[in-house]
C-alpha cells in the first residue's frame, strides 16, 4: 500500500458561481461555491480545484475571498488557477488558503513565471495548466497542441513538449486539460494522458471529458494519472465522489476510503 | 486561555493552518506573528511553511527568528509541518542549505533512481497526495488516530534522522522515510495536518492538549 490515486472535483467559477461549459462554451449555473466545496469536502473528496474564469476584471477578487471562505471550513488541499499573471498573484492566492496555484495562459506568454513563482514559493505549489488539442490528421501519428485563452489560440506548442518544458522550468504538477473532450462526457483523452504522464516525472492530473467512473478508472489503468479531475459527474448528482473511489477501488486502484 | 504562535515567515499557507487550528481550538488565541517576542511568550509555537529551504532561512533570519524559534523549541509544545519540519534538521540538499540544527539529520532530494514501485512504474516527485503513515512510536499527538491512516503529502525532499529513537511515523514511497519525528516537546511531521481532513484535525487537537512530554 501507499500513495493513493486522487479523485479532484472542479469548480469552474465566474462573478461568485460555479459554472460548467461544453467545450469551453455555454455556461450552465451549478451553485454556491462554498456549498458545493464542502459537499464534496463531506463525500472524501481528495482535493478540490477552483478555475476562476471571470471574465470582467472588476470581479477577479472575488475568488479570493470565496477561497478564504472554502479554506475556513473544508481542510483538504484546494488548487487555484485562472488569470494568474505574476508572482504576486500567486502569493495573493496562496495567502487566501490556496494550496496549489494553476498557471495557464501566462505560462506560455511568459514562462519565466513559472520559474520564479516556483523558486519563491516551492514547485509544490506551481501547477501548469495545459489545455491541449489533436492537431494531427486521421492516420498521422498523434500530436496535439497547447491552446490558451480559455482554448481559442493555438500556440503552435507541442502538448508533450510543453509537460517537459514547464518540469524543467519549476513545475510541480501537470493539469491535463483535453479540449476535444471536455464537457463531452465520452472520457479522456487516454493518448494524450499517457504521452504526458509517461514524459514527465511530476504527477498529472487528467481533465476533460469524464462521463462515467469507468472513465476514471482509466485515467488512472490506461491514461497512467496521478490523479484524476472531474466536473459534471460530480455537480449534477449523477455520481458521488465516494461512489466513485468505491468504484475505482473496486478496479484495483489505491484510493482513500 | 492557550496562546499558539503560528510563526510567519513570508512561506506560503499560513493561513491554512491557522484557520485549522481555530477550528479544533475556538477558545486559544492563535497568532500568526513574525514577533520574536510574541513566539517567546506563547504557550505554544507552530512552525508551518512551504517552499524552499534556503529561502525558509533567509526569510527567518530577515525577521530575526532565528532565536526565538531555537529557544521555543527548546521550551514548549511545538509542532513543525512540512519545511517547518525539514527547517529543524542540520542540512539540506535543496540549495545546500544549513537549517536551524535544533535536531540532528539531513533533509534530502528523492534519489531518481529509486522512484519507481514493486511493478516498475515510475514514482512522480513531487511526492504529492494521500498516503499512510504508520506510527513506529506511541505519541500523545496520535491519541484518536490509528497508525496506517492516511494524511495529505506535497514534497520533494525528506528527512532522514541522524539519531535513532527520532521517528514517529514512516511512509513508504517507495521506501520508508520518516514523516515524522518527535524529541521531547518537539513534534514535527513532512504532511500537512491543516489539510489531511479529520486526522489531520485530530492531530492538531492532540497538539492543542498536549502537555509537550513524550508520554502517553
Amino acid at each position: 500500500m501507499g500513495l493513493a490515486k486522487r479523485i479532484i472535483p472542479c469548480l469552474d467559477v465566474t462573478d461568485g458561481r460555479v459554472v460548467k461549459g461544453v467545450n469551453f462554451v455555454s455556461l450552465r449555473d451549478a451553485g454556491d461555491p462554498v456549498e458545493i466545496a464542502r459537499r464534496y469536502d463531506e463525500q472524501g473528496a481528495d482535493e478540490l480545484t477552483f478555475l476562476d474564469i471571470t471574465a470582467s476584471s472588476d470581479n477577479r477578487g472575488l475568488i479570493l475571498h470565496i477561497i478564504e471562505e472554502v479554506a475556513a471550513q473544508v481542510f483538504i488541499p484546494l488548487t487555484v488557477g485562472g488569470g494568474v499573471r505574476a508572482v504576486d498573484d500567486v502569493r495573493r492566492l496562496l495567502n487566501a488558503g490556496a494550496d496549489k496555484v494553476g498557471i495557464n495562459t501566462s505560462a506560455v506568454t511568459n514562462p519565466q513565471l513559472v520559474a520564479d513563482a516556483s523558486a519563491r514559493f516551492g514547485a509544490q505549489c506551481i501547477v501548469v495548466a495545459i489545455d491541449a488539442k489533436q492537431v494531427s490528421a486521421p492516420g498521422e501519428p498523434l500530436r496535439w497542441h497547447v491552446f490558451t485563452h480559455g482554448g481559442r489560440r493555438d500556440t503552435g506548442l507541442d502538448a508533450v513538449a510543453w509537460a517537459k518544458k514547464m518540469e524543467q522550468m519549476g513545475a510541480g504538477e501537470i493539469l491535463l486539460t483535453s479540449m476535444d473532450r471536455d464537457g463531452t462526457k465520452i472520457g479522456f483523452n487516454l493518448d494524450l494522458t499517457r504521452a504526458v504522464a509517461d514524459a514527465v516525472g511530476i504527477p498529472v492530473i487528467a481533465s476533460g471529458g469524464v462521463g462515467n467512473l469507468d472513465h476514471l478508472v482509466d485515467g488512472i489503468l490506461k491514461g497512467r494519472a496521478d490523479a484524476v479531475l472531474a466536473a459534471s459527474i460530480f455537480h449534477y448528482g449523477e455520481y458521488s465522489v465516494e461512489q466513485a473511489k468505491r468504484y475505482m477501488a473496486e478496479h484495483g486502484i489505491e484510493v482513500r476510503l | 486561555m492557550s496562546h499558539i504562535a503560528v510563526v510567519d515567515y513570508g512561506m506560503g499557507n499560513l493561513r491554512s493552518v491557522a484557520k485549522a487550528l481555530e477550528h479544533v481550538a475556538p477558545e486559544a488565541r492563535i497568532r500568526v506573528t513574525s514577533d520574536a517576542g510574541e513566539i517567546a511568550q506563547a504557550d505554544r509555537v507552530v512552525f508551518p511553511g512551504v517552499g524552499a529551504m534556503p529561502d525558509c532561512i533567509r526569510e527567518l533570519d530577515a525577521r530575526g527568528l532565528r532565536g526565538a524559534l531555537i529557544e521555543a523549541a527548546r521550551a514548549k509544545p511545538f509542532l513543525g509541518i512540512c519545511l517547518g519540519m525539514q527547517a529543524l534538521f542540520e542540512s539540506s540538499e535543496e540549495g545546500h542549505a544549513a537549517g536551524l540544527g535544533v535536531l540532528p539529520g539531513k533533509v534530502r532530494l528523492f534519489p531518481a533512481a529509486a522512484m519507481h514501485d514493486a511493478q516498475g512504474q515510475r514514482l512522480k516527485v513531487p511526492h504529492i497526495g494521500w498516503n499512510e503513515v504508520n506510527q513506529t512510536a506511541p505519541h500523545p499527538l496520535w491519541q484518536g488516530i490509528p497508525s496506517g491512516s492516511r494524511f495529505y503529502f506535497v514534497h520533494s525532499y525528506y528527512v532522514e534522522p541522524g539519531a535513532a529513537g527520532l521517528a514517529a511515523a514512516t511512509t513508504s514511497y517507495p521506501f520508508a522515510f520518516a514523516c515524522a519525528v518527535a524529541s521531547n516537546n518537539i513534534f514535527a511531521v513532512q504532511f500537512h495536518p491543516e489539510k489531511s481532513q479529520a486526522a489531520g484535525l485530530r492531530l492538531l487537537a492532540n497538539f492543542v492538549a498536549w502537555d509537550g512530554t513524550t508520554r502517553v
